[in-house]
């Protein structure tokens, strides 16, 4: 076998990622606006599931502020009707359940009572903890309509909190229950900012 | 003529099946193979990439050197895995939520990179696309068949949200075996995944000897 100088390979291997490249950028701009069609369109359907659409009649997903508290990031969308605060859509994260991040949309109204919480996304078991997910039951909706008052008894009914757990597994909804309490604490506090 | 493609047909498909002889691409067929559509899904995708890749790489097979043939087939797969990527994320937007990681991963399916080297490289085109068609539906044909175990097993159906994959018409193909209750969850867990890759290989290894059995001794050769 000859072996061909490293110039030879170098320039090979040149030419053949400016093909490649060229192709994934002409698939890229041939593809670009639908995914971001489909990136707004399913992120309006998940903030729809935390707020009927008959409330409000802003565009809600470009309604968005990003505000920091306690070293995370909170994303928060606002629905207005007529220019009038409604509500706001908050999205969170907890690492504290069983098995990797659990991501979390948690709308509440301006008159501070929470309208409806919902998991987008976790990892835990299945048959045990995924029960946060309202397609396996309804524990999710124990959220729905709850006043922002007396939060230190927000909590899981092993903790001495109000809120079921399930059989075999207390860490998910724990999770979930301190996050939505941390989120309505940061709520209160930054209520002014996230109505502006 | 005939017979050679005949013979990459059933290496592809059964006496080289990359998942349940070669063990290639296990990463993503155990994580995977949770329901029936999922397994299609990522079986297809990854059909689809083993036909592209084999195809690209055969007919610039003159001009990739030897000593560089490696980092032009890894540029070459993962060029031809983010295309698809990008093709889901436009057109098949649920599945590729579903599928999620896996889909840049089959990058990283070795049973890709070893088709290139050891078939396509060499081949002409026709026999290429047919080698990666084959290879690719001998993986799928594994993940379904892995698929539909720990479905039924796991979940008590079969077919669930197969409108991911065919559309509106497709939403009432699911088919209840059994009550949700009474499945086995294991089955859905990563030790499902490995107990049913085992039993299948287990279990083309019985056919394999049956026929053997049945039929006079010819040295094999594998390519």
């Amino acid at each position: 076998m000859i072996i061909s100088p490293p110039i030879h390979a170098a320039l090979r291997i040149g030419l053949f990622s400016f093909i490649i490249v060229g192709l994934v950028s002409l698939v890229y701009h041939g593809t670009k606006d639908k995914i971001a069609d489909n990136e707004r369109r399913a992120l309006l359907q998940s903030l729809q599931s935390v707020i009927d659409k008959r409330r409000y009649n802003n565009d809600l997903v470009h309604d968005k502020i990003q505000l920091q508290s306690g070293g995370q990031a909170y994303t928060i969308y606002r629905a207005r009707q007529a220019g009038k605060s409604v509500a706001a859509i908050i999205t969170s994260t907890t690492t504290q359940g069983y098995n990797g991040a659990i991501d979390l949309l948690i709308a509440i109204n301006v008159n501070g009572t929470i309208n409806a919480v919902r998991i987008l996304n976790h990892r835990e078991t299945p048959g045990l903890g995924d029960a946060i997910e309202l397609k396996k039951s309804n524990w999710v909706l124990s959220f729905n309509q709850l006043p922002l008052k007396n939060l230190d008894q927000w909590a899981v009914k092993r903790d001495g909190g109000n809120f079921d757990q399930f059989t075999g597994a207390t860490i998910t909804p724990r999770a979930i229950v301190n996050k939505v309490k941390n989120t309505a604490l940061f709520f209160q506090q930054y209520q002014h900012e996230i109505f502006q | 003529m005939r017979s050679d493609y005949s013979k990459i047909l059933s290496n592809g498909l059964w006496h080289n099946n990359q998942a349940l002889v070669a063990l290639l691409g296990l990463c993503p067929l155990l994580a995977v193979s949770n329901t029936v559509i999922n397994s299609l899904g990522l079986g297809l995708a990854t059909t689809l990439t083993l036909i592209l890749s084999n195809l690209l790489v055969s007919s610039l097979r003159q001009f990739i050197l030897p000593e560089i043939r490696l980092p032009l087939f890894v540029l070459i797969i993962a060029g031809v895995v983010t295309i698809i990527e990008l093709i889901m994320h436009a057109w098949f937007y649920e599945l590729y939520k579903i599928l999620g990681i896996f889909i840049p991963l089959i990058v990283t399916n070795c049973a890709i990179i070893g088709r290139a080297e050891v078939f396509a490289s060499k081949n002409r085109i026709m026999p290429s696309i047919l080698d990666g068609l084959a290879m690719g539906l001998g993986f799928s044909f594994a993940l379904v068949l892995l698929g539909s175990f720990r479905e039924i097993l796991g979940s008590g159906t079969l077919l669930a949200q197969a409108d991911l994959l065919f559309g509106n018409t497709a939403k009432n193909w699911k088919i209840n075996v059994f009550d949700d209750d009474s499945s086995i969850l294991l089955a859905i867990l990563p030790p499902g995944a490995f107990i049913g890759l085992g039993l299948l290989i287990a279990l083309k290894n019985t056919l394999e000897l049956r026929l053997q059995a049945t039929k006079p001794v010819t040295p094999k050769v594998y390519e």
